[in-house]
């Protein structure tokens, strides 16, 4: 599923990231641990095709991300790569369900209402699709997150720190969600975060 | 979803900033579009009426106050001409036609016209009711004055001296309508016409009673007197010669309409300009203020922006998202002003109509508004660029990681 060699980022002089070798198989469940600054954003950044990559090879679902044109690749991430970023970054000016519409209309599959309202059922939040995002709560506002991420069925989620600003209880129920969603979808989950309260529940961890 | 439809919630979520654009480009368009209908339709209408009268002749005074009271019926009259004189003068034989003209009086705003049948015939008037006059005080009303005026074939008037309304009343001497003419799109449709004699015999102030006939049987010649009379040539060099010649050796004035209009839409021209000149500064305001509110807003929105890419937009779709949104307020804009400036020239046509003017209509089109939408969208599109330019150089990534 993910394959990178040789990766390094380097912005400006200073070099952000460095991961020599990295292999990931479909359906796996990853963690990206590292303290702030480790690189863990950037790293999803580059496997999601939101940054190329200084020197390095990286591959994503068998499709070499280096050999795609800019739209090209603007459009394997909107079909193939789910993001939960870490600010949540809803459009404010959209209701929800206009929110997962959007998803759809970017990564250029057809728009479904029957897929969004079952995504928003599955997540619990089908009474909230014509809500602004500035009436969520932050858990209601993070399902929507995860809604957009899997609307289009990827078969890569990619998290960025999605338990922070949380107690333990919906911590827990946050990880469950994205298990349970990747698993809904056969995705493979990448969760970047330095939160200890996740460490205990995936086995396949890199440390950058 | 679409690009429309996001456009669309962008441009709710900031209803102020929206209203404001709309209101700076409306405001705009609506000034052009007044300005063109307005402009448009008093040459339009003006060309109708001095269509065919190459030359006037009146009374010494402002050769363009003879055009305006003699062919658009506006002014008072510079004087009157013995009529004497007048026929001499239409003997000359570079002239094919001359109709002479009696003026003077008016009926509820209408004025009176003292004239010949030919007057008729030269607008290619028909007749929607009656007859035309045949004796002294027999009067035929032009469209909008039998409209205005309530009057038909078989009521009686009594004219009234000068132009004012609640002028002095010309007595026992009451006209009777014999005809009603159609409709003709020019100021025939706001005179009141009936014979020379008509005019004269009401000047003459009569007693209850007395018979036209004899009053008129009474007038000494040099009592005998016409307002104007309208010219049309034989022959094209008769421009070169006849004005000058008529100026020169008699005491009567000639004065050309073609010229006069001419020079009065030069002057009437400076404030027509101002005008549009202004209107195009709104214009001009209303693209900048656009792009202030869309510069300002690529920033309020740069995460929107990131999050679309990251949905998998490409950033020439971000462009267009940008470009479409300044191009559907400047559209809607351009629609509000073309709505307004059609409304207030209709406005405007009704207070002209209450003054018994040649009136303007809104409901009519011109091609030239189509260019004034294609600017208005030209104006959205320059001032959406840069913005555009913004979203399209996005940084994704960085945006994201901010949050």
């Amino acid at each position: 599923m993910i394959s990178i060699e040789g990766l390094r980022y380097r912005y400006g002089d200073r070099q952000v990231l460095a991961l020599d070798r990295w292999r990931a198989e479909a359906g796996e469940r990853w963690l990206v641990l590292g303290a702030s600054g480790s690189g863990k954003t950037t790293l999803l950044g580059i496997v999601g095709g939101l940054l190329r990559p200084s020197t390095g090879r990286v591959a994503v679902d068998g499709q070499d991300l280096g050999a795609l044109s800019g739209a090209a690749l603007d459009r394997f991430r909107g079909r193939r790569i789910g993001f939960v970023p870490q600010k949540l970054h809803l459009i404010p000016s959209l209701g929800v369900d206009e929110n997962l519409l959007l998803a759809q209309y970017l990564a250029g599959v057809a728009q479904d209402r029957a897929r969004v309202a079952e995504v928003l059922g599955a997540l619990g939040i089908a009474e909230r699709a014509r809500a602004r995002p500035a009436e969520l709560s932050h858990g209601q506002a993070q399902r929507v997150a995860l809604a957009r991420a899997v609307i289009n069925r990827p078969s890569l989620i990619l998290a960025d720190e999605p338990t922070s600003n949380l107690d333990d209880a919906h911590c827990a129920q946050a990880v469950e969600l994205l298990e349970s969603q990747a698993a809904a979808c056969g995705a493979t989950l990448v969760v970047a975060t330095h939160d200890q309260r996740v460490r205990a529940r995936f086995e396949k961890r890199i440390q950058l | 979803m679409n690009l429309a439809r996001l456009s669309l919630a962008y441009l709710k979520a900031k209803p102020l900033n929206t209203v404001l654009n709309l209101v700076l480009l409306a405001l705009g368009v609506g000034t052009v579009v007044l300005v063109l209908l307005a402009t448009h339709q008093v040459e339009e209408r003006m060309g109708r009426d001095a269509r065919g009268i190459d030359l006037v002749v009146g009374a010494k005074g402002s050769p363009m106050q003879l055009i305006l009271s003699a062919v658009f019926h506006v002014d008072a009259p510079t004087g009157n001409i013995p009529l004497k004189e007048a026929k001499q003068l239409a003997q000359n034989r570079a002239i094919q036609k001359a109709i002479p003209l009696a003026l003077g009086d008016s009926f509820r705003g209408f004025r009176v016209v003292g004239t010949t049948h030919d007057y008729v015939t030269h607008y290619a008037a028909e007749l929607g009711a009656g007859r035309l006059w045949q004796a002294p005080m027999e009067a035929v009303l032009g469209a909008e004055t039998a409209a205005g005026t309530g009057l038909g074939v078989g009521d009686q008037f009594v004219g009234a001296h000068g132009y004012g309304e609640g002028g002095e009343e010309h007595g026992d001497a009451a006209y009777k309508v014999v005809g009603v003419l159609r409709p003709t799109g020019t100021v025939l449709d706001r005179l009141v016409l009936c014979n020379i004699e008509s005019v004269w015999f009401v000047h003459v102030m009569p007693g209850k009673h007395e018979d036209p006939k004899e009053v008129l049987a009474s007038l000494r010649e040099d009592e005998q007197e016409i307002t104007a009379l309208l010219i049309q040539y034989a022959t094209p060099i008769a421009a070169a010669t006849l004005p000058r010649l008529i100026n020169s050796t008699t005491a009567l004035q000639a004065a050309s309409p073609a010229y006069e209009s001419a020079r009065l839409f030069r002057m009437i021209g400076v404030g027509v300009d101002v005008l549009r000149a202004f209107a195009l500064l709104l214009i001009a305001a209303a693209g900048l203020s656009i792009f202030i509110a869309l510069y300002n807003a690529m920033e309020e929105r740069r995460y929107d922006l990131a999050v679309m890419r990251m949905l998998g937009a490409s950033s020439g779709k971000l462009l267009r998202l940008v470009l479409l949104e300044a191009v559907v307020l400047a559209l809607v804009g351009a629609a509000i002003g073309l709505a307004l400036g059609h409304l207030a020239a209709e406005a405007v046509g009704g207070m002209l109509a209450a003054e018994k003017q040649a009136s303007i209509t809104g409901a009519t089109w011109l091609g030239a508004e189509l260019w004034l939408v294609a600017l208005a969208v030209a104006v959205g599109f320059v001032a959406g660029l840069v913005p555009a330019w913004r979203a399209y150089r996005t940084d994704i990534a960085t945006t994201l990681a901010q949050g």
